[in-house]
């Protein structure tokens, strides 16, 4: 008895509000469709325009029917800053076998990116795995990882991976508490402990440069460096935008670095333009520190059938020191 | 039920005497020097550290750390304890609870020390990410002072009704204070039965809510691909670092109060006794993760573990590393193992031993790993290698390590550190019991 009557209190609120719910969807559709109706007899203009349709055929239509069609701005609209430059996935290739340490790279990143700390963003490091293989030159930049650990720990997305692969940081966000700089294996952050002090004459160049430039923009990332705030490399973002390659790239005379999209599979270092996945397999291309499961957007392709002595390298090599002073 | 007047005298809150007020002044000397030098690190940037690039976290973490670590003697002594019904505890919980609440405010204040950009401390709230492990320390901080502060207040009830009754004379304004904070404690039956309750909840809500917070405090580290603190060892080896640093804390604080407040006849070498059986316990547990984090690694002998594990034996930080692990923690297990290590004065210089090893110990599970990086440490300049804090951030340290003494030392002053109400109590059973063993004896 008491079952029955629960089964049938059930059975009424369940039908009941399926009724209830499929009666307002139903209402609104109705009462839509009935302005819609309304709406068109009542702006009937009466106006006729003759318009020709794409099989040639002329046709003759109401003039209220008329509606601009929008044209497409999907590049400047989506261009999102935090989002990236869509359809694109930007990534890098280092050849060491090229490399000897002639630091055009990380000379170019530090003037470009007016580093005045003690730390350059890009580095080049003497590497020796062991005492019985050979020694060679890596350069370094950010690996811009597609799994970064940098910002899994971020505690307020002032470090944030776009859809370009890009990692950068928002230093008007940012709040110094280094837990990024920590979380990174690659060592590639660097730290603003002072004001950035970019010198008199440089500052005026800076200016000169950068009048034309959004100040502060993340598409600036890190530029102009802001005390107590984190910077890297950024991939050189504002070059990119403007279908110019990274410093870095640029900048080295041996063509060591290669950069480009791996959507379009092709990278290139200024001199040539190579297919990114024949370049990594015939090569043997590997990436940094894989067992962490960072998965960077830099490869790099092994130290083998070098054209150059690594000891040509030894007299730039400076252990101490990775950014000219400003005097 | 009734409270002798005798009891009230002893464990009513006393003016300081000429050492009391030495002691408080340099503190509060100390703290202002301290937020000088803080005022000129937020000037002119963290530069007036000594952190660097590679050693991006010093004294400041480590200090952050071992207060958090400190905090846990509160969820220790007083909930464990009262969960096993140990009744010795009763001298020593309020002490306990008040080392607690001063040490995790401290942490809350020494965290925001070392943040590049304190003004933007709101952003933590505002665009603040739960999956950044600095959130989940955002969340539980304050969670754990407001635990604290009211495991610390529920109890005091009783106490500060009596207190008001006994300066309603001597220090009407005083008296006054007690007034308004007891909350209008009569003792009735309800009032007591709300109070019970609440502090039976307290307490168990103090236990998980401390072993998070040790456990969110290691995976600040964990959850980094370090070697020294990518281990799934951390969180236990925290809680239980947590309980070395604050049961070392509270026989030190006990000492010195059973000393300056003459306690004598409450605090007895009884439990002094307790508290070092404790603190053993604490300690050959810490002991057994210490092994497990710096002996374990050595059986698989990979290359980063062992240059970390070197660096440690025999390296820069060798002779802090030996003397944290044997003065901080062998020494201490050796000398309370023998009953007269466990009287009062040995007690106190353990104490204060396991402390100091305790403070140094967060030192090096956070700066030896920083200077052990995947890549090796070139082009930055030679002093990038090493770190030891600067003249500020010792300035600094030592502020912040005075203010929780401030905090301790204003608390004592003001509130009695032995429960007068429970003690009472306590006594009036024993008499009880005392009486129904001597009634039976007779026929």
């Amino acid at each position: 008895m008491e079952n029955s009557n629960k089964y049938n209190r059930r059975y009424f609120l369940d039908n009941g509000l399926k009724f209830g719910l499929a009666a307002l969807i139903g209402g609104i559709g109705l009462s839509k469709l009935a302005s819609k109706l309304y709406g068109k007899t009542n702006t009937n203009s009466g106006d006729k325009m003759e318009l020709m349709t794409t099989d040639g055929t002329i046709i003759e239509v109401d003039a209220s029917e008329v509606i601009d069609v929008s044209h497409s701005k999907d590049e400047e609209i989506k261009y999102n800053l935090r989002e990236g430059m869509p359809n694109r996935k930007f990534v890098m290739v280092i050849d060491l076998a090229k490399c000897k340490n002639a630091l055009k790279c990380q000379d170019a990143c530090n003037k470009h990116h007016y580093i005045t700390g003690e730390h350059a963003w890009l580095k080049v490091y003497k590497m020796q795995e062991e005492a019985d293989t050979a020694p060679y030159w890596m350069p370094t930049t950010c690996m811009h990882c597609d799994h970064p650990a940098c910002v899994t720990v971020c505690p307020v997305d002032a470090t944030f991976k776009r859809r370009d692969g890009l990692v950068l940081i928002d230093n008007e966000r940012c709040i110094g508490c280094r837990f990024c700089m920590a979380a990174c294996p690659y060592s590639t952050r660097v730290f603003n402990w002072k004001e950035p002090d970019y010198g008199e004459s440089s500052e005026i160049v800076m200016h000169m440069n950068m009048a034309h430039e959004p100040h502060n923009s993340i598409e600036f990332t890190g530029m102009p460096s802001k005390i107590g705030t984190v910077d890297k490399c950024d991939f050189c973002p504002h070059a990119i935008k403007e279908n110019e390659l990274p410093h870095c790239v640029t900048a080295c005379p041996n063509g060591v670095f290669y950069f480009g999209d791996k959507y379009e599979d092709t990278v290139t270092n200024g001199d040539e333009t190579l297919r990114l996945s024949k370049l990594l397999r015939d090569k043997s291309g590997y990436r940094l520190m894989e067992g962490l499961g960072t998965k960077p957007s830099v490869f790099y392709l092994p130290p083998v059938n070098r054209l150059v002595d690594f000891k040509d390298g030894l007299d730039d090599f400076r252990n101490f020191n990775s950014v000219e002073k400003i005097n | 039920m009734e409270v002798s007047q005798k009891l009230i005298d002893d464990l009513a809150p006393k003016k300081f005497g000429r050492k009391g007020v030495i002691w408080t002044i340099s503190l509060i000397i100390i703290s202002i020097a301290g937020i000088i030098a803080y005022i000129d690190q937020v000037i002119k940037g963290q530069v007036v550290t000594n952190m660097n690039d590679y050693a991006l976290w010093g004294i400041y973490i480590s200090n952050f750390v071992f207060f958090v670590a400190t905090s846990f003697v509160g969820a220790v002594t007083v909930a464990v304890l009262r969960l096993t019904n140990n009744s010795w505890r009763t001298p020593v919980v309020r002490i306990a609870e008040i080392i607690s609440l001063a040490s995790i405010i401290m942490a809350g204040l020494t965290i925001m020390i070392d943040m590049g950009r304190p003004d933007r401390l709101l952003y933590l709230f505002i665009h603040g990410r739960m999956q950044s492990p600095i959130i989940w320390d955002v969340i539980i901080i304050p969670t754990y002072i407001v635990i604290c502060f009211l495991l610390l207040y529920f109890p005091l009830l009783p106490d500060l009704a009596i207190l008001k009754n006994h300066f309603s004379k001597t220090n009407p304004k005083l008296s006054k204070w007690y007034g308004k904070l007891s909350l209008n404690w009569t003792g009735s039956e309800q009032q007591k039965k709300i109070q019970i309750k609440s502090i039976h909840i307290i307490a168990i809500l103090i236990i998980p809510a401390g072993f998070i917070l040790q456990t969110v405090d290691a995976w600040l580290f964990s959850t980094l691909f370090r070697v020294g603190w990518d281990s799934t060892n951390l969180g236990a080896y925290f809680i239980s670092g947590a309980s070395v640093a604050g049961v070392g804390a509270l026989v030190t604080v006990v000492y010195v109060i059973r000393r300056t407040n003459k306690l004598e006849e409450y605090i007895t070498d009884y439990h002094f006794d307790k508290l070092g059986k404790f603190l053993v316990l604490t300690c050959l547990i810490y002991l057994y993760f210490n092994i497990n984090e710096y002996v374990i690694p050595e059986f698989t002998s990979k290359k980063e573990e062992i240059s970390h594990l070197n660096h440690l034996y025999s390296g820069q930080y060798a002779p802090l590393f030996w003397f944290v692990i044997i003065g901080g923690l062998i020494i201490p297990v050796i000398v309370l193992l023998f009953k007269k290590g466990r009287k009062p004065l040995p007690m106190f210089y353990v104490g204060l031993l396991v402390v100091i090893g305790s403070w140094w110990k967060r030192f090096l599970i956070v700066t030896p790993t920083l200077l052990q990086p995947f890549l090796p440490i070139q082009g930055v300049p030679e002093s990038w290698h090493h770190y030891f804090p600067s003249f500020h951030e010792w300035i600094i340290t030592f502020a912040t390590l005075a203010m929780a003494l401030l905090i301790i030392t204003f608390l004592v002053r003001y509130l009695p550190v032995i429960p007068i109400q429970r003690t009472a109590d306590e006594q009036e059973e024993t008499e009880i019991s005392k009486s129904k063993i001597s009634k039976t004896v007779k026929p």
